[in-house]
């Protein structure tokens, strides 16, 4: 039905425009992550795989990537462990209010990211309003310091951050379970506690999966949060990328990393699609 | 008498006629859909394609409409090749099954979409959609929005939207399905004398044969991608030209006879036959199934009449007709359908004539 | 698809589910307590109310610059995924060619990627060409990472849109050109908007893109960020405040338009698990 003309008008101006501004710039990242600086700081297109021997040998750069990754996994299971929870309430047991309910979750989640992160660094701090709560409740006597630029503060705000963003894929799953299947095994005898665990969690896990994979993904290469709130000891490996690309002016280098990120989140993704396929077909 | 592929062939030719569909053959991926499918379809007529759900019709009808193309075989338009043209430029117009009325225009606004597009005369225009309102009886809808009006009002809509191009061929794909039963029946007259009076050529798709039979001039049965026969209805009715086509217009026993002597047997069941191989199927309408009072006399001299004793196993009133299970010692039971006659119940005798027993083809050759 | 769900009682459940919207909250509600905040930002607990911080934003012009520069972004960004993702999303929809998995997964690819990798990368081209950061860079780059919100959002509206209507259309006479101009934009006019919102909203805040492609120009964002540098100022409290005003009423508004069509949750969940669908085109 659809002519060749047709077809072609469609395809062409997006792919066109996604090659010029997404697969080029790509490709570029590729090449200068071959590339080297030197000394008058200019590139140099050498290409040699000094930059990803650099980043295996650097015991920073490693130590900082490790950080990364135990802070994303701190924020992924946080957001699950909230986001799971709020979507089985909204699902099962809000009824006639789910609808307003569900509002109140997608605000904060469109809601200014800068707003949001800005709110934290104005709790957190020493004349934050968290430390002045504490005081005023004789809690504590003097201002607690680790509140704010520490690695707690850059898990504290993204999994702020990022609990909306995996309740959203689990709500979607879970409201898809159909209420018979839940009749249907307490028909045949099993408890809340056991249908939760046989019946819903298994099907809800693609959506777990899904959430999970966004929230690791954005955190692993998140660095405003680590500006704002995290200080010196709470400094991820995107921030590194950025100094590289500012004033530490190492362009091939923060390519390199930068590379090595996107091919980290496209092998998650791909990995995570494989299970999730198993899962639903299962 | 069987009639092979090629005599079906043969009756589905006119020489007058307007559609002319050669040898098409249409697959989805590996699967064949279509399978050198020819027919002529005369000006004027009504015909169906009739066929149970995956037999290929609808996909017939959208190689007519443009919305499919062919991988072989070609469709002919009077002098004109019909399929190499684009849809939009087709002398075809389809009523839809789901009607697709467009929800953000009114009802004129609807039908006068076709005439719009071919740049018709704007004075001419409100007269046109009148007249093909009035056609389907819907004249105060004009301005209203589709959304509001009922599923038989819509479907007259998208009726009055495709009549009113006036088209060489009108196409139109199931478009009675989703109405309930009575309203199902008063638009299928309505269809037929709409049919008459305007003099269109409509293609016509459905998997209820019993409306196939009450509408159509001819039947074009559709089976597995093949055609089965091509017939006026009384025609494919009396002398289905397969097992299939037997059971699916209609009810029908089929009879597995053995034939020695020009005489077939079926369990009890014995007639005379001009059949010659050894092993026929027949037909045999459960109609032409009689009860023979208690009491009347034997007919042993009448060769054109079969007689057998059977059991009554279930009895099912109908109405005006009932339908009786036979058991007749033969591992099938036998139907038939007699009028009124209230609850029986035993043995009892019947009888029907030799020549309502119609040999038929078992399998459709491949 | 959701039956009607029984709201049996549950009250951990229940005391656990306003726990975690308490946590959402918090933050938001301290800061827009403390842009009326009498002794500014920190503290406990916030005296006198004053609306001295607003007052002072609006005195505040190069702030005001920063928010005009950030809305002319936002329209043309909006302009640009829309005049992409609609063939993007009608190509997906309809269009069958080699590659087209990979294309798929290209154009979704920014929403799931670090903003940083999308910034950098833009960046590397534009020294490359030797383009100048404006924001014109700044523009281009959004509008590159938008399409896929855009794409989303039309793809779920084509999915909705009964085909035989495009089929009755070119059926009675219209060519693909008119069938598109009458019958797929009007249907798809919902999706459209939806789209628009969303990513006029996405572009006004966003800024881990912008980061790496600022000229002389800030958007909003940007301009907050260099002044976060410099301290925390209740004014900030006070722009946020009114940021979020928006954000919210806009989103509401989005919501309003894609619940008219689709299920709640279909509409919030499309765009972050089409990324992760896969074969699902």
């Amino acid at each position: 039905m659809y002519t060749r003309a047709y077809k072609s008008a469609v395809t062409v101006p997006p792919l066109l425009w996604v090659t010029a501004f997404l697969l080029v710039p790509y490709a570029l990242l590729f090449c200068y992550s071959f590339w080297s600086v030197s000394a008058q700081q200019t590139i140099v297109h050498n290409w040699n795989l000094q930059n990803y021997v650099q980043l295996i040998r650097n015991p920073t750069y490693l130590s900082v990537l490790f950080r990364s990754l135990r802070i994303a996994a701190a924020v992924t299971l946080l957001a699950v462990l909230l986001g799971y929870p709020l979507a089985y309430f909204l699902s099962f047991h809000a009824a006639g209010r789910k609808d307003l309910l569900y509002q109140l979750v997608i605000i904060p989640l469109w809601a200014s990211y800068l707003v949001r992160g800005y709110a934290w660094k104005t709790i957190l701090g020493s004349d934050g309003v968290l430390n002045g709560l504490l005081q005023y409740l004789h809690i504590t006597r003097h201002p607690v310091e680790f509140f704010l630029y520490s690695p707690f503060a850059v898990v504290l705000t993204l999994t702020h951050i990022y609990t909306p963003f995996t309740f959203l894929p689990i709500y979607a799953s879970l409201e898809h379970i159909p209420r018979n299947l839940v009749e249907a095994s307490h028909d045949l005898g099993a408890s809340p506690w056991s249908t939760f665990r046989r019946v819903i969690l298994p099907l809800s896990l693609p959506g777990v999966l899904a959430g999970a994979t966004f929230a690791f993904v954005l955190t692993l290469g998140d660095f405003l949060a680590p500006l704002l709130v995290g200080g010196a000891s709470g400094i991820m490996i995107s921030n590194i990328v950025v100094s590289l690309f500012g004033a530490a002016y190492n362009w091939p280098l923060g390519a390199a990393i930068s590379l090595c990120m996107l091919l980290l989140v496209m092998g998650l993704l791909f990995a995570t699609e494989r299970l999730e396929r198993k899962l639903t077909l299962s | 008498m069987t009639s092979t592929r090629a005599e079906n062939a043969a009756a589905s030719v006119r020489t007058d006629s307007l559609l002319s569909i050669r040898e098409v053959v249409k697959r989805f991926g590996s699967r064949p859909v279509l399978r050198n499918i020819s027919l002529e379809v005369a000006s004027g007529e009504f015909l169906t394609i009739l066929g149970e759900s995956g037999s290929g019709k609808t996909t017939l009808l959208r190689l007519i409409a443009g919305f499919e193309q062919l991988d072989g075989g070609e469709i002919w338009i009077g002098r004109d090749r019909l399929d190499q043209i684009p849809p939009h430029r087709r002398p075809v117009n389809t009523v839809f099954q789901s009607y697709a009325l467009f929800p953000h225009l009114s009802v004129f606004d609807n039908i006068a979409y076709g005439l719009r597009a071919k740049n018709i005369a704007k004075a001419e225009i409100p007269n046109r959609v009148a007249q093909a309102l009035a056609m389907v009886k819907m004249s105060e809808f004009s301005k209203s929005p589709p959304a509001r009006l009922s599923g038989g009002q819509q479907q007259r809509i998208a009726l009055a939207r495709a009549l009113v191009n006036r088209p060489g061929v009108l196409l139109l794909d199931e478009p009675l399905s989703a109405l309930d039963a009575n309203l199902r029946r008063q638009m299928q007259t309505e269809l037929k004398a709409l049919q008459r009076e305007v003099g269109i050529t409509f293609i016509f798709v459905t998997h209820d044969q019993e409306e196939a039979m009450a509408l159509s001039d001819r039947i074009a049965l559709l089976r597995s991608g093949f055609l089965e026969q091509v017939a006026e209805p009384r025609q494919i009715y009396g002398q289905p030209a397969s097992a299939y086509v037997a059971q699916f217009i209609g009810q029908t026993n089929l009879l597995r006879a053995d034939v020695k002597d020009q005489v077939a047997r079926a369990g009890p069941l014995i007639w005379r036959t001009a059949e010659i191989s050894r092993q026929v199927v027949f037909s045999l309408r459960p109609e032409c199934i009689r009860l023979v009072a208690r009491g009347a006399m034997p007919r042993a001299a009448d060769d054109s009449t079969a007689r057998f004793r059977a059991r009554i196993l279930n009895q099912a009133f109908g109405g005006a007709m009932d339908t009786l299970e036979l058991d007749c010692g033969t591992r099938q039971t036998v139907r038939a359908r007699i009028a009124s006659p209230g609850p029986l119940s035993g043995e009892h005798e019947f009888e029907f004539r030799a020549g309502d027993a119609i040999a038929v083809r078992e399998e459709s050759s491949a | 698809m959701s039956n009607s769900s029984s709201s049996s009682r549950a009250p951990l459940l229940t005391l656990y589910a306003t726990f975690v919207y308490a946590f959402l909250y918090f933050p938001i509600v301290v800061l827009v307590i403390y842009s009326f905040n009498g002794s500014g930002v920190g503290g406990f607990p916030p005296t006198g109310w004053t609306l001295d911080w607003y007052r002072q934003l609006f005195q505040d012009g190069p702030l005001w610059d920063a928010v005009l520069n950030s809305a002319i972004v936002a329209v043309v960004a909006v302009g640009i995924s829309l005049a992409l993702g609609l063939p993007a999303a009608l190509a997906l929809d309809r269009a069958q060619f080699p590659g087209k998995v990979l294309f798929r997964r290209i154009v979704l690819l920014p929403l799931i990627l670090p903003g940083i990798i999308t910034g950098l990368s833009l960046l590397m081209l534009f020294v490359a060409i030797g383009m100048k950061l404006s924001l014109v860079t700044i523009t281009l780059g959004h509008g590159t990472a938008l399409i896929s919100v855009a794409t989303t959002e039309i793809f779920a509206g084509l999915q909705k849109l009964d085909r035989a209507q495009e089929e009755a259309s070119l059926d009675l006479g219209a060519n693909h050109w008119k069938t598109f101009w009458s019958i797929t934009l009007p249907n798809l006019r919902v999706s459209i908007i939806a789209a628009a919102l969303l990513i006029f909203t996405l572009s006004l805040d966003e800024i881990a893109v912008s980061f790496f492609l600022i000229g002389r120009d800030n958007t909003l964002p940007l301009e907050i960020w260099s002044r976060l540098r410099r301290g925390i100022t209740p004014e900030i409290n006070a722009i946020s405040t009114l940021i979020l005003a928006f954000s919210i009423a806009t989103i509401l508004i989005w919501y309003r338009l894609r619940t008219r069509t689709a299920s709640a949750e279909e509409a919030g969940a499309q765009l972050l698990a089409s990324t992760l669908e896969g074969e699902h085109s």
